[in-house]
């Protein structure tokens, strides 16, 4: 059970404990369900598309275009429900849509025109960003039934927290994305193109179809998560999530999955979400710490980790070799 | 002939310098008094003369880019950098009576230490420069805000003023240094083994090593370069507006860089660099974003001309491309020698 492939998870999992650990010893207002259940919530938008970053890091690449998919997704929707007089719900189905074809198409410049996923995707930032200019300017309101209805579902956990529409998604996303990565031979290929490319392709994986996929998914669970980070904040703003591509690829590392690639879970990176979450409500709770803390915070679990990595990866190596 | 093989030979070249002399007529055609240049008090002033002007932090960060690049590596903190940078010199002018070359030193040293920073990581730990610089431009502005104590600090002080908005010889002054940084950079690195050297270890470090070029020590200096540079462009950027702003100082900047040094022909996988073709590309990013902005259309639209033209350029250097449109005229030459020897 504890070999150096757990290893990371396993750290990841006591950091985690340590911290919530931490807020339920030193407040009081930290043991009740409501902080847990506002993680969910509040971190929704993060996790979602960092469980899509997870499958591009362990294919070996990288995806800076997250952050511009969710303000141009809000900003799209936002569009047709508003101006257009579309059905939120069709609205919602053309914005995933919009987003796997963009996926798709960035996929297809990476494994077809052999360019690197990083400056193809950075390409797309700029792009989206551009995109959510090009329709609106200035932060509107979302307001129709439809929307309003679905951030008053509600499901009451004992204490006084409970499970939102936009927590609950989040977790059927992730069993999704957990099933994608381990059951299915889309996930395997992930993983083998990650571990090695080349001997992947020996052994028969569709390397430049596989990419593809990688891309196009993380395309829909970053317009996704624009989908519940518009029904969250309940409005649209083309400067919004400015930085989630950081925060997405640190819930990632600091979930355990190795930036090289092929090692790596799903559920880790809900875990590095949440763990980040946790330390901006400490912040919150400490009250005398200011915001820029938690960017340093996070900025050091970040090294930690790596460095972790490096560590295990080099031990694993000088093991093997003797 | 002679001519088609000085094309040939110069194609890298010429392509970003006629892209340049292309987009400036067009921009010139399209917005009446582009081109006009004014004299007032012996200052030079205009459009041409603004997109030095606008242009020079982007061409120093982009200059230490280049050399990054060169080793094969990506720079992605130098935004936190600048942020830090402008912090130190707000801070140290407001709070101290120390002259002002000494904390253009500070400032200088504290872009230099984050450098080093980045260095360390990529070289001695040997992480992925993508991530290892990815850490501080996360913790980087965090760090700007905690010097600042999350205030924009506001300071006045003559010799900064000047750094921002003065003119020496007709120019204004940062595109003196800016010139002054490029020469120094294409001295080190065409002039001295450092340059080769450098492009030796992003070309292939194992036989750079086996000719035995210590590769740590030349990776960690180009980073530090690198934050060198960032920090000059913060300090200059912080002058223009007398304060530092943590969260907006250098915002996007490392993007327009990176741009800029893939336009002008530099490989992200390492080896030859063009320190001035570099600065071509500079110029072509800023003279667009003038461009756009007095043309009248809203200024976001540059966004999406960028991501276009970086896409575009991206396709058109992709080896892959360059096959098959080779393999296409091959396949169009066989056909047309078969139809005529029958």
């Amino acid at each position: 059970m504890i070999n150096e492939r757990n290893l990371p998870i396993l750290a990841t999992l006591l950091v985690f404990i340590l911290l919530y650990g931490y807020g339920v010893y030193e407040y009081k207002g930290f043991r009740d369900t409501l902080v847990f259940s506002n993680l969910l919530t509040d971190n929704a938008f993060l996790i979602i598309t960092a469980i899509g970053m997870t499958f591009v890091i362990l294919s070996g690449g990288i995806d800076l275009s997250v952050g511009s998919m969710i303000a141009f997704v809000g900003v799209l929707m936002a569009y047709l429900i508003s101006t257009a007089g579309i059905h939120p719900l069709f609205a919602i189905a053309i914005a995933l849509l919009v987003g796997v074809a963009f996926g798709t198409l960035m996929g297809i410049i990476i494994a077809f025109f052999e360019i690197q996923a990083f400056i193809v995707t950075l390409a797309g930032m700029f792009l989206f960003r551009g995109l959510a200019y090009l329709i609106n300017l200035d932060a509107v309101p979302i307001s129709h039934p439809f929307i309003t209805g679905l951030s008053d579902v509600y499901l009451p956990l004992p204490g006084r927290g409970g499970l939102t529409f936009i927590a609950m998604a989040m977790l059927v996303l992730l069993i999704i994305g957990i099933l994608i990565a381990r059951r299915t031979r889309f996930g395997m290929s992930v993983y083998a193109l990650g571990g090695d490319s080349h001997s992947a392709a020996l052994l028969g994986v569709p390397v430049k179809k596989t990419v593809i996929k990688i891309y196009a998914l993380s395309g829909f669970y970053s317009a996704m998560s624009g989908v519940i980070f518009a029904i969250y904040t309940g409005s649209a703003y083309p400067l919004a999530a400015v930085g989630v591509e950081l925060d997405a690829i640190a819930a990632v590392v600091i979930g355990g999955t190795l930036l090289t690639g092929g090692v790596g879970y799903v559920f880790g990176t809900f875990l590095g979400g949440m763990i980040q979450g946790i330390i901006q409500t400490l912040i919150t709770f400490d009250g005398s710490l200011n915001s820029w803390w938690t960017k340093l915070a996070v900025g050091g679990l970040l090294l930690f980790f790596i460095l972790l990595q490096k560590g295990i990866v080099m031990w694993v190596k000088k093991r093997s070799a003797a | 002939m002679k001519k088609n093989h000085f094309l040939h030979k110069h194609q890298k070249t010429l392509a970003p310098l006629l892209s340049l002399v292309l987009i400036i007529l067009i921009t010139a055609s399209v917005t009446p008094g582009f081109l006009s240049i004014q004299v007032v008090d012996g200052h030079l002033f205009g459009s041409l003369v603004d997109i030095l002007h606008r242009g020079t932090p982007t061409a120093l960060v982009a200059l230490g880019m280049a050399v990054v690049i060169g080793t094969r590596g990506i720079d992605l903190s130098v935004g936190a950098v600048i942020a830090i940078s402008g912090a130190v010199t707000a801070v140290l002018t407001v709070n101290t009576d120390w002259p002002v070359w000494l904390v253009i030193m500070c400032a200088l040293g504290v872009g230099m230490l984050c450098g080093l920073w980045n260095g360390i990581l990529v070289s001695v730990f040997s992480i992925q420069p993508i991530v290892a610089t990815l850490i501080l431009m996360v913790a980087g502005r965090g760090i700007a805000q905690m010097i600042t104590e999350g205030q924009i600090v506001t300071f006045h002080s003559e010799v900064l003023d000047a750094i921002g908005n003065g003119y020496f010889l007709a120019f204004p002054i940062r595109v003196w240094i800016a010139i002054g940084m490029i020469i120094l950079t294409l001295v080190v690195m065409r002039k001295t083994a450092l340059g080769l050297f450098i492009e030796a270890v992003g070309a292939n470090v194992r036989a750079s090593r086996l000719v035995g070029i210590e590769a740590r020590l030349l990776v960690m200096s180009a980073y530090v370069f690198s934050g060198l540079c960032a920090a000059l462009s913060g300090i200059i950027l912080a002058a223009d507006i007398r304060g530092a702003d943590a969260n907006n100082a250098g915002l996007w900047l490392e993007l327009d860089a990176i741009l800029a040094v893939v336009l002008a022909g530099a490989s992200l996988a390492g080896g030859r660099i063009y320190l001035l073709l570099t600065i071509v590309g500079v110029l072509i990013i800023q003279t667009l974003t003038t461009a756009i902005l007095t043309s009248g259309l809203p200024a976001q639209y540059n966004l999406v001309v960028k991501a276009t033209i970086i896409l575009a350029v991206l396709l058109i250097q992709s080896p892959k491309t360059r096959q098959w449109v080779s393999g296409f005229f091959l396949k169009k030459q066989k056909a047309v020698k078969g139809s005529t020897t029958p």
